[in-house]
């Protein structure tokens, strides 16, 4: 399929397969990412979103070809820290960690991979949590916040890295309708900020107007790259455009 | 004699208590000893077959085996007489605990890898996500939220870690039981047995209890 290549990305998928068993989850998958893009990946349950931005930060292994983050490739051994440095994510079920307040959860990475004391990561974790809107709940535990407040910690605890990419899987999905909403206006608010973003959605609204590409993909292929405005008005691929009717139109 | 005089013999037992006393101690020692030992040696063997080598994982993998099938007496028995032939002598003390400290570990190394493995994985992809090494994962995120798993089976293992110090006594080593043996052939009446039989309830039913309320607040804060 195309392949939009733009002057330095710096994420560049070349040929990436993955299979689990006899199911081909990715297709020798071919993408680049500039620094700065958001990149939503849209298409049919089980069409290798999720599998592909977790080969991205290796929490998914490929079985063939190159995924390479700002010039490092992706692979197990000394350099998959510095990827993971430089790489964040924020999970479906968000994964929060409940042994630790939401202000530790925030602060755990900065501590234990940047160096920071214990007391710099915690002002720094207290002033993103204010910027995702909970600043007040960073003493509780994270079993006592709802679903949306613990997703702004999820974000919270991945922009705490700094990191130069950042990968949404599905982050809205597990949430309550009226919910989706608070975490969406977070999301948007980083859009545009400089941080490089690979967004797997169902929020169609939402994609259209914060994406610089849409990528569609199905059955582990991608299907489609286009602007949103153009893969929302007339999609060029047949499947895209079933997609769209089947989501658009319910 | 009547029931009272011969197994609650007020004076027999008053007489003989230093001597149980001073087993008592040594039943502690060698049961404290023998449980933290067993609790860190466990963890290692938990660890070392998750995520060590291919080897290393057989290697543990038969340890554990092994020490769950052999009778705690039989190796006890072989390291205090056995071992002997090939140059090493323990003392009765240190036999038992060497002898105690490896079963633990196996069943402890067994309770670890249980914890662990209900830890759910996003757990540990969110740690990898941020970077955290193999190390800070175990220690921050991991094992803090397994240990709360595990105390209630720990806490069982250790109580039967300590009823197996009895067995020491089968190695002359003067422990609780031992000591009331003795003091029964001394004064030719089972008192002293009755009163090692209720030092070792003094010492294990808070933790029994203990057990039920941690794994009745377990069950609770699973049921959320």
């Amino acid at each position: 399929m195309t392949t939009v290549t733009s002057p330095s990305p710096i994420i560049s998928m070349r040929g990436v397969t993955k299979r689990f068993g006899e199911f081909s989850a990715l297709k020798s998958i071919d993408l680049d990412v500039a620094p700065g893009e958001v990149v939503v990946l849209l298409g049919p349950s089980g069409s290798g979103k999720s599998t592909l931005i977790r080969c991205i930060n290796l929490l998914e292994t490929y079985d063939e070809g190159d995924v390479v983050v700002d010039g490092i490739r992706v692979e197990e051994g000394r350099n998959l820290r510095q990827v993971r440095e430089e790489v964040g994510m924020v999970f479906q079920a968000f994964n929060l960690f409940p042994n630790l307040t939401v202000r530790d959860n925030v602060a755990l990475g900065p501590v234990r991979v940047r160096g920071l004391s214990w007391q710099a990561a915690r002002e720094k974790a207290q002033a993103l949590l204010a910027r995702v809107g909970i600043g007040e709940q960073a003493e509780k535990y994270p079993i006592q916040l709802s679903g949306g407040q613990q997703q702004r910690v999820g974000i919270a605890r991945a922009l705490a890295m700094e990191p130069r990419i950042l990968l949404f899987d599905e982050p809205t999905s597990a949430l309550d309708p009226e919910m989706v909403g608070e975490v969406l206006d977070v999301i948007r608010t980083l859009a545009g900020t400089g941080t490089t973003m690979l967004l797997v959605t169902h929020e169609m609204g939402f994609a259209r107007k914060v994406a610089d590409r849409i990528v569609f993909m199905e059955a582990g292929e991608i299907k489609e790259i286009a602007s949103p405005d153009r893969f929302f008005t007339e999609p060029s691929s047949e499947r895209a455009r079933a997609f769209l009717d089947a989501v658009l139109n319910h | 004699m009547d029931l009272v005089t011969t197994f609650f013999n007020w004076p027999i037992f008053v007489r003989s208590l230093p001597l149980l006393l001073d087993g008592l101690w040594r039943t502690i020692a060698l049961g404290f000893l023998s449980i933290v030992l067993g609790l860190a040696g466990g963890l290692m063997l938990a660890l070392g077959r998750m995520y060590g080598p291919r080897f290393l994982k057989a290697v543990i993998i038969a340890y554990v085996d092994v020490f769950r099938a052999l009778p705690v007496l039989v190796w006890l028995v072989i390291v205090y007489y056995a071992l002997p032939f090939v140059g090493i002598s323990l003392s009765p003390f240190a036999s038992a605990a060497f002898a105690l400290t490896t079963v633990s570990s196996a069943y402890t190394a067994e309770i670890y890898r249980a914890g662990i493995d209900a830890i759910p994985r996003g757990q540990f992809e969110a740690a990898q996500a941020i970077g955290l090494s193999a190390f800070d994962l175990m220690r921050d995120v991991v094992l803090p939220q397994a240990i709360r798993i595990v105390i209630p089976p720990l806490t069982n293992n250790s109580i039967n870690v300590m009823k197996d110090t009895a067995l020491a006594s089968v190695v002359a080593m003067p422990d609780l039981l031992k000591q009331a043996t003795q003091a029964q052939a001394l004064a030719a009446n089972p008192t002293p047995l009755i009163g090692a039989a209720f030092l070792y309830l003094l010492l294990l039913l808070p933790l029994v209890r203990l057990v039920a309320i941690f794994e009745k607040r377990l069950g609770r804060s699973g049921r959320r």
